[in-house]
C-alpha cells in the first residue's frame, strides 16, 4: 500500500503492508533510529513519536494510519546543531544511564512543556507515567524536565 | 518482534461506509478504534481478521455534548478528551476519576470510548463506570439504529452486544440534578488493569438516598454492578452503616478469580472497600463536602 507521511517536516513515502508499524517504517524505511523500539507491547513508552502534534506509541500504530499526516521524531529536536532544552536538561541533570528510554522521554517531556511550560513534579511524573525508565528511578528524569522547564533555548545555546 | 499477521486495510470515510466494509467483510473484519487493545492482541495472534477497517478519519462521532436531558458521547472519543471535559466533569466526576487511572498518557491520546467497552475486558473501567450510570450505547446497522442499556452491553468476557455488520456510535447517559458521583481504583502499577475497581453515584433527596448506582471491574460481577445493593440503599439515609451494609453484598455477591492480579480473597475485599469508599466520596460530592 502506498503512503506519504510528514517526517520531521519532510515528506517521505513508501510502498508498504498494511501490517508494518510506525516504529518500524521510521527506523528500517527513513532509517530514523533515534525512536526505539523496546517492549512491542504499548507499555514501555521507548517508541514514542508524535501524530499529529499529540504523542503516541509508535509500536501500537500501524504506519498506514499515518498516512497523509504529521510525525515528529527525536530527531528533530535539534535545531541548527542547538539542542532543545529537553535535550540539554538530560545532560545537565543526568537524566539517563543507558539511554533506552531516552527518545520517548524526550518527545513527551517536550510535548508536555509546550501544553504546559511549567509543570510541578507531580504533573511531570504523571505525563511520563507512559514512559518506563528502569536506570534511573525517575529522579535525574524528572529533574531534567524540571531544568528545561526553567531554561530557554537561548540558554542552552550560551 | 511482534508483528501482526497479514490483512487488508480499508479506511471508512463514513459511518455507511463503515458498515458496508462491514458487511463485506463478514465475521472476520474488525474495526480499528485507537488500536491500544486490539493491535497488541493481533501481535499475540489472540485475534486474527482479515480485514481491519479504520474508523479513525469518523471525526464526527468525536464529541461530547449535553443532549436535552442526556450527556451525549460519541463513540471515537478519546480518552484524553473525555477525562479533560467540562461538561461531563460538571455532572459526573466518575469520568475524571476513572480516566486518570486507565492505561497512561500516550494511550489515552488515542484509546477510544466506544473501543474500550467494545473490547469488552472483564477490567475494563469505562464499562463499569457506564454500568454504574445505567449509561445506553446506540448501535446502528445499515438499515437500522437501536439501543442497548448498558446493563446488556456485554454478553461475557469479550463479547458484546453489537452484531457483525454494526457499529457502536454513541453513548447516552441521563443528567441526575444534585448527583454526586466517584471511582476509585487499585492497580499494581501506573497505569495497569484494575486488581479491582468500583465506581458510583448517589442522589441525595430530602436527606434518603433517592437514586444510587454501583459498578464494578475485575471482580466477576455480572454486567459490572449489584443491583441487590443498589436496592439496599434506596430510601436509606447516606449512614456509615447502610453503605457498609451495600459494600458487604458486593463483596458477597461478586465472583472474582485469582490470577496474577491477585488472589481471590483478596479481590473481595478490595470490591467492598472501594465501594464503600465510592459511595463515600460520591455521598460527599453530592452534598458539596467533597474533601
Amino acid at each position: 500500500m502506498q503512503v506519504t507521511v510528514t517526517v520531521n517536516g519532510e515528506e517521505t513515502s513508501g510502498d508498504i503492508e498494511p501490517r508494518l508499524l510506525l516504529v518500524h517504517y521510521l527506523r528500517n524505511h527513513l532509517g530514523l533510529r533515534g525512536t526505539h523500539w523496546g517492549c512491542d507491547t504499548s507499555n514501555c513508552g521507548a517508541c514514542t513519536v508524535w501524530l499529529d502534534g499529540l504523542p503516541v506509541k509508535s509500536c501500537t500504530t500501524l504506519a498506514v494510519q499515518a498516512d497523509g499526516r504529521r510525525v515528529r521524531t527525536v530527531e528533530d529536536l535539534e535545531t541548527g546543531g542547538v539542542l532543545d532544552p529537553v535535550q540539554e536538561g538530560f545532560v545537565q541533570e543526568h537524566g539517563l544511564q543507558c539511554g533506552f528510554c531516552t527518545p520517548g522521554m524526550l518527545m513527551m517531556a517536550r510535548a508536555l512543556l509546550d501544553r504546559d511550560p511549567d509543570p510541578d513534579t507531580t504533573t511531570i511524573r504523571e505525563a511520563i507515567s507512559g514512559n518506563l525508565c528502569r536506570c534511573t528511578g525517575y529522579e535525574n528524569i524528572v529533574r531534567a524536565v524540571r531544568w528545561a522547564a526553567e531554561h530557554t533555548t537561548a540558554e542552552v545555546t550560551a | 518482534m511482534q508483528v501482526p499477521a497479514p490483512f487488508a486495510y480499508e479506511r471508512a470515510t463514513s459511518v455507511e461506509h463503515a458498515l458496508s466494509l462491514l458487511e463485506q467483510g463478514g465475521s472476520e473484519a474488525r474495526l480499528l478504534a485507537g488500536g491500544h487493545s486490539l493491535l497488541p492482541m493481533m501481535k499475540l495472534r489472540l485475534a486474527r481478521p482479515e480485514t481491519l477497517i479504520d474508523i479513525n478519519g469518523l471525526t464526527d462521532l468525536d464529541y461530547v455534548t449535553l443532549d436535552g436531558t442526556e450527556l451525549a458521547i460519541g463513540a471515537m472519543t478519546r480518552h484524553a478528551t473525555v477525562l479533560d471535559s467540562a461538561v461531563l466533569g460538571e455532572h459526573y466526576r466518575i469520568f475524571a476519576d476513572a480516566e486518570r487511572v486507565i492505561a497512561d498518557p500516550l494511550v489515552r491520546n488515542r484509546g477510544t470510548i466506544g473501543g474500550s467497552i467494545c473490547q469488552a475486558d472483564p477490567a475494563e473501567d469505562l464499562s463499569a463506570v457506564l454500568s454504574a450510570l445505567r449509561a445506553t450505547a446506540v448501535i446502528r446497522s445499515s438499515t437500522a439504529t437501536r439501543t442497548v442499556a448498558l446493563r446488556d452491553f456485554h454478553r461475557g468476557p469479550y463479547e458484546t452486544a453489537v452484531g457483525t455488520a454494526e457499529i457502536l456510535t454513541e453513548i447516552r447517559v441521563p443528567v441526575r440534578p444534585g448527583v454526586g458521583s466517584a471511582y476509585e481504583k487499585v492497580e499494581r502499577r501506573a497505569g495497569d488493569w484494575a486488581v479491582a475497581a468500583a465506581g458510583a453515584f448517589v442522589q441525595l433527596r430530602d436527606g434518603v438516598i433517592g437514586d444510587v448506582g454501583i459498578g464494578l471491574a475485575a471482580v466477576g460481577a455480572a454486567h459490572f454492578t449489584c443491583p441487590e445493593a443498589e436496592a439496599a440503599l434506596l430510601g436509606q439515609a447516606p449512614s456509615a452503616e447502610a453503605v457498609g451494609a451495600a459494600a458487604a453484598i458486593c463483596a458477597r455477591s461478586c465472583h472474582p478469580q485469582t490470577d496474577q492480579r491477585g488472589p481471590e480473597d483478596y479481590k473481595r475485599h478490595l470490591a467492598r472497600v472501594l465501594v464503600e469508599r465510592a459511595l463515600n466520596r460520591s455521598i460527599a460530592r453530592a452534598g458539596g463536602t467533597e474533601r
